[in-house]
């Protein structure tokens, strides 16, 4: 009996993960697709505890137990603004799991072990281990318990590389004869440490192509574990899950215009520090203004784009943001958001904050919807966005930033941008577009800012 | 090579496929969501840990077999909630107010256990004159 209800649960939930995520390509069916998955898992959990080989179930409940309190608490009370290091930090747990079940398999079994087993054991604990560690560094610098900025030094290629080969050959040698157990040890702490290390050099605007990366790594780690256990659910939902990291971090690379070899071997952090180095810094007028002569301009504007950037998030600004665009509204003008892919610390972060203030969807436009339309436009807002909308990506070939596909914010009639000082972005270099006619600078945070206008925008409109 | 791994592997191949075709199609609109989903899905390692938690290989085993069940549990439990707490957020235009999120339903059990803790939280929605003005 058993023999049947055990791989039909399995069948069940590998195709129940694909209907899910089939499920959330559209808003109308996003939250069944995710109700099917949730199913989905039911069948697995359903499936692996019928299994025979389990015989203590003292230490699952607790588990269970745990996990479910830990895991429910997260969920309802990380704010919308930490959702990045949330991400990271379950990137952690999931392969963390898997380092840990790879480890059990090797001593339970060993030396025993068949040459394919054990290089999915292997690759499982290698992909496991550095991806729980670097998840951690990517949280440590996304929640700023870490420095943020990137940390480079002589030689970190060559260390990370050597690191890396050290532990693959310790691996290969391990699959080769399984009973060297003191090889194991070796595997498992080297690639922690590469994980570590893999980060260092990463700042925070690498952030929603490394977070991707990770989720790649994890997906993969639990396909090997599919492999090591010959277990065709894990293989369906590990694929899925690599499958789905590996596309957003081609997505992410393709919007700032960096190689995926690049991404792929940690070459991070070398463009800033070029960019640093060459970062002549020289006292330039700009046009700054207060948020009356601000509100003044929007109130007469017939379209209004907002560009919201990390700053956004930094500041909380989101509702702020909503309130201003409303009072924008219902002063007859069209008002739209612009969402660079890059924007913020992970892929749709900024989709996610202005969701949780409740800007419509249909309001907010990825670049490629809206970027012919700031021509027509009376105001671009840009709110803590920097190099997603420097001019200097299309016009100047020796900038860092050089081919970066950009929001085309300089061809409406007038910028404002909130920004806190002039200090350059997160590439070092400086945004020509502060330094034009048509630009007005708005210094202050977001959110002070976004209440400003909202006030005085009233009080003239009532005028 | 045995028939378990060959077939293993053509599941890999074929659930690499669909998962770049159906994934290629989220819009980016979606992206987090489909990162905290697929965070939920790879809470399968479950599968794996449960064996290793309950099976009687020593007390190493049942350590990180139970540390490994915790860990996924979280990620399985954390990321269904949290994918549906932001699926509830997303609305179009016209479908004003809360409550009526992108899918339907009413409001949940995270939704009644926020209200109560997290007075700070959500601002007054005044989703009002939105749609009279264009």
């Amino acid at each position: 009996m058993n023999d049947y209800i055990v791989p039909l649960c399995y069948l069940a939930a590998g195709g129940l993960f694909i209907v899910g995520l089939k499920g959330i390509t559209q808003p109308k069916t996003a939250r069944r697709g995710l109700q099917a998955a949730e199913l989905g898992m039911l069948f697995a959990i359903i499936g692996t505890l019928v299994n025979k080989e389990i015989v203590d179930f003292r230490w699952i409940i607790l588990a269970f137990v745990v996990g479910s309190a830990i895991g429910a608490l997260m969920a309802v009370f990380v704010p919308m603004t930490a959702m990045p290091q949330r991400i990271a930090l379950s990137h952690a747990f999931g392969a963390l799991a898997a380092g840990l079940v790879g480890t059990a398999e090797y001593y339970n079994h060993q030396p025993e072990i068949g040459a394919f087993t054990m290089a999915a054991i292997t690759l499982e604990v290698l992909l496991g281990f550095l991806t729980f560690t670097g998840s951690l560094m990517a949280f440590g610098k996304l929640h700023e318990i870490l420095p943020g900025r990137p940390q480079v030094y002589r030689g970190q290629n060559v260390v990370n590389l050597v690191t890396l080969v050290v532990a693959v050959a310790a691996g290969v040698w391990l699959v080769v004869d399984p009973s060297r157990t003191y090889l194991f040890p070796v595997v498992a702490v080297l690639a922690a440490a590469f994980g570590v290390m893999l980060i260092i050099p990463i700042g925070g605007a690498d952030m929603p192509t490394v977070i991707s990366l990770l989720n790649s790594y994890a997906g993969l780690s639990s396909v090997a574990m599919g492999f090591a256990l010959d277990n065709k659910a894990l293989i369906i939902a590990g694929a899925l899950d690599g499958s789905a990291g590996f596309l957003l971090s081609v997505i992410m690379c393709r919007a700032m215009n960096r190689s995926f070899t690049n991404v792929l071997f940690g070459a991070f952090g070398q463009v800033d520090a070029s960019a640093a180095a060459s970062g002549v810094v020289e006292e330039r007028p700009v046009r700054s203004a207060s948020t009356e002569e601000a509100a003044m301009l929007l109130e007469t504007a017939r379209s209004v784009i907002i560009v919201p950037g990390y700053g956004l998030a930094v500041a909380q600004a989101q509702h702020r943001i909503r309130e201003l665009a409303d009072v924008l509204v219902r002063n007859g003008a069209q008002v739209r958001f612009a969402i660079h892919p890059v924007a913020g610390r992970m892929p749709g972060h900024m989709n996610v904050l202005l969701a949780e203030a409740d800007v419509p969807y249909d309001q907010i436009l990825d670049m490629d919807e809206i970027n012919a339309d700031f021509a027509q436009t009376d105001v671009a807002l840009v709110v803590g966005a920097n190099d997603v909308t420097n001019p200097a990506a299309k016009t100047n070939k020796d900038s860092p930033i050089y081919g970066m596909p950009i929001l085309d914010v300089e061809s409406a009639r007038t910028v404002m941008v909130v920004k806190r000082g002039m200090k350059a972005g997160f590439a070092g270099v400086e945004n020509e577009l502060y330094y034009q006619d048509k630009t007005l600078m708005i210094f202050g945070d977001a959110k002070k800012v976004a209440e400003g206008l909202v006030h005085d925008l009233e009080a003239s409109v009532h005028a | 090579m045995s028939t378990a791994i060959e077939s293993g592997l053509y599941v890999f191949l074929l659930a690499s496929f669909v998962g770049f075709e159906v994934i290629r199609r989220v819009p980016p609109l979606f992206h987090t969501p489909l990162m905290s989903l697929t965070n939920a899905v790879a809470g399968i390692s479950l599968v794996g840990s449960l064996v290793i938690a309950g099976s009687d290989h020593g007390v190493m085993s049942t350590i990180l077999g139970t540390i490994a069940v915790t860990a996924s549990t979280i990620n399985v439990v954390g990321g269904f909630l949290i994918t549906d707490r932001m699926l509830k957020m997303f609305r179009p235009r016209g479908a004003a107010g809360k409550g009526t999120p992108a899918g339907g339903a009413g409001p949940s059990a995270a939704d009644w256990l926020r209200a109560r803790f997290r007075k700070d939280a959500a601002p007054a929605a005044t989703a009002t004159a939105q749609e009279t003005a264009r």
